[in-house]
């Protein structure tokens, strides 16, 4: 077992320094970076400044081993547009979108769990084709959309709900929902198909064999079992979330890392756009880590084959 | 004759039992009109070909029918004095995994592969026992002993995956009889074993139920291993059980023609298996089986009445009898 995760660790750290290595790579070869970074109709010397400025001036070999040196301290340069550190704007809006992560993926699993599992439990009942309504909705309609919808109604008609940014509690549920509504219909199918293939199974069929009750043989025999792959698709959701965060945190003015990156591509704000990239790429490698070792814990087989 | 005292005696009596797979147009007889007993302490085989019923004929008897799809539509199954048709299903529980256990054919996949084994052959322990605990833990060292696996404290912690094909098997067996049940179905177990670990099994499940005085229901195809293990045999052709009697009697002398077919592809026991005798023709599509006697199509000696009409039961005294026109008329 600390053999598997010490395996798991060291493939982590290789992702991270492969997705440092990569941007520093892209960022050299868009085009020269201090034209990049300078303003557009700057001179000559203002380019040659910045050129300094962010060492160009030296061998590739030692920009490499610097930007290295940098990252591992933390430091990602300061924004071009306002000239505050990347890693304080980082730091202040990662928790926003993260939370809001979160409570898309709770959402998600908090109806695709109950759903799939009493559509496969009870086919083509009521339920199973409640679930399948509420997936297909959540697919066909695009996030902007769905939430400009949600706000309309629950915001503006109802006022139940704030219809934008970052507060109490109250204000996690319209985006959150938003964000997770979308990979809730796949989410659906997966558990129900996953359930269905369980409850079909030799080892079910022997629980019940033994005279458990339902609720155990459901609960307990199949459950565990129906849950891996939604565990591994859950890693995937989250990545699909970073994404979907980028729309969802205009939509709702949530002050996250999304809207960062809308911001500073607009303002062609390349440090800032290289901290998002790295976040996002190091949140999703770490995501994976997590999860592998929650597998790890789950099923047995696995444990000692790295 | 039987030298038992038949009533009193008999642990399982099946009577007229039907389970149908209720499909899109049509209706699937899987088991169509099944009837025999078990009598206390005896092992009784059900063989016939491959989609005879035999699997669905021991789901049925735990009424554990494939939901939705399948439905016990008609019959008896009285264990002792009760008739598990009439009970609730939380009555039921309490028959299954205490006084009547299962085993499996395919050892790979009966056990939950996220549990330890130790979990796996506790449960029925606790349920249905009470016991927890130590005390527990002491019955199933015990059973995991009495089917011989070797360390059984190590191997109590491991998982189905750790463990090889014929010892997962043993495991499964374990699980069943830790309670002591009244009677044993064993559903083919031993099919995807290879032949030595099969003897082994074999040989084990025997002397288990000579100690314990257990009833077994011993499914297969293979005639071979109902001469080693049973004391009765019934035949089993699509859907229906056309013969049953005692083992040296059958072997003997088959009444039925489909009885005869399956001894023909049965090499004597030491013979080489290299001549492997098969029945001509295939066994019928249970959604339309056909009027009359269902093997007259594949029959060397169908004659006109057997297409017409299902021949009657004609007892060979005790609990053996045949479906068959010739024994019918020969009398
Ligand atoms: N889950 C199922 N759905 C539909 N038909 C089934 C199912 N299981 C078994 N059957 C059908 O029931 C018949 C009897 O099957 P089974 O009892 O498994 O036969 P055996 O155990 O003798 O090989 C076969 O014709 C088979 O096709
Ligand atoms: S009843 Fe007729 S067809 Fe059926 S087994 Fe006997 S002889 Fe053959
Ligand atoms: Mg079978």
């Amino acid at each position: 077992m600390l053999k598997y995760i010490g395996f798991r660790i060291f493939q982590a750290l290789l992702g991270l320094w492969f997705i440092a290595t990569l941007v520093f790579i892209l960022s050299r070869s868009i085009g020269d970076p201090a034209e990049v970074f300078t303003a557009r109709n700057s001179g000559v010397d203002a380019r040659e400044i910045m050129a300094a400025k962010l060492g160009l001036d030296r061998p590739v070999h030692e920009q490499y081993l610097k930007f290295l040196g940098q990252l591992v301290r933390l430091d990602l340069g300061d924004s071009v547009s306002n000239g505050i550190p990347v890693t304080q704007i980082l730091v202040e809006r990662m928790p926003a979108t993260f939370t809001l992560g979160l409570v898309a993926l709770i959402f998600a699993l908090a109806l695709s769990l109950p759903l799939g599992v009493l559509g496969a439990v009870y086919r083509d009942s009521a339920i199973d084709w409640i679930a399948k309504v509420l997936a297909f909705l959540g697919q066909s309609m695009p996030p902007f959309w769905s939430g400009i919808m949600l706000i309309i109604l629950f915001a503006v008609v109802w006022e139940m709900l704030p219809p934008a940014g970052k507060g109490g509690w109250q204000s996690y549920i319209l985006p959150g929902f938003t964000l997770g509504w979308g990979v809730m219909a796949g989410m659906v199918r997966l558990v129900r198909s996953s359930m269905m293939d369980v409850l079909d199974s030799d080892y079910v069929a022997m629980a019940r064999a033994k005279g458990l009750p339902e609720a155990v043989v459901i609960g307990k025999h199949a459950l565990r079992n129906a849950l891996l792959p939604v565990l591994t698709y859950s890693s995937l959701v989250l990545g699909a979330f970073m994404n979907g965060s980028v729309v969802v945190e205009q939509v709702f003015a949530w002050p996250g890392i999304g809207t960062s990156a809308v911001q500073s591509v607009v303002r062609r704000d390349f440090p800032v756009i290289q901290g998002v990239v790295i976040v996002f790429g190091s949140f999703f490698i770490l995501i994976n880590l997590f999860v592998d070792i929650l597998y790890a814990v789950i099923d047995p087989r696995i444990k000692y084959t790295p | 004759m039987v030298n038992r005292n038949a009533e009193d005696d008999i642990l399982l009596r099946v009577e007229g039992l039907k389970t149908y797979f209720f499909q899109r147009n049509a209706v699937l007889k899987a088991v169509d009109g099944v009837s025999f007993t078990v009598a206390q302490g005896e092992a009784v085989g059900l063989v016939g070909e491959s989609g005879s019923g035999k699997t669905m004929t021991c789901l049925s008897l735990m009424r554990l029918v494939p939901q939705p799809g399948a439905r016990i539509v008609e019959g008896e199954i009285w264990f002792k004095d009760e008739n598990l048709l009439d009970i609730t299903e939380h009555e039921m529980r309490a028959y299954r995994g205490h006084r009547m256990a299962i085993i499996m054919q395919d050892p790979q996949t009966s056990l939950n592969p996220v549990y330890s084994i130790g979990e796996q052959v506790a449960e029925p322990v606790r349920l249905h026992l009470k016991e927890r605990g130590q005390q527990a833990m002491t019955r199933v060292l015990d059973a995991l002993r009495a089917v011989r696996i070797p360390r059984p404290e190590q191997r109590l912690v491991q998982y189905p995956h750790q463990f090889s094909g014929g010892m997962r098997q043993r495991v499964v067996a374990a699980m069943g009889l830790t309670t002591q049940p009244e009677l044993l179905i064993a559903d083919e177990p031993t099919t995807s074993l290879d032949v030595t670990i099969q003897a082994q099994f074999l040989r084990l499940i025997r002397e288990l139920q000579q100690e314990s005085g257990t009833s077994v229901i011993w499914v297969t195809h293979d005639l071979g291993i109902v001469a080693q293990m049973c004391d009765r045999v019934n035949v089993m052709y699509a859907g229906r059980i056309v013969e049953s009697g005692r083992v040296r009697q059958i072997y003997k002398e088959p009444q039925h023609p489909y009885t005869r077919a399956l001894l023909d592809s049965v090499p004597l026991m030491g013979a080489r298996r290299d001549k492997l005798y098969q029945i001509e023709g295939q066994p019928p599509d249970l959604r339309s089986i056909p009027q009359g006697c269902p093997f007259w199509p594949r029959c060397p000696e169908a004659m006109d009445k057997c297409k017409e009409q299902y021949p009657p039961r004609t007892s060979l005294g005790g609990q053996d009898f045949v479906h068959c026109w010739l024994t019918e008329e020969g009398r």
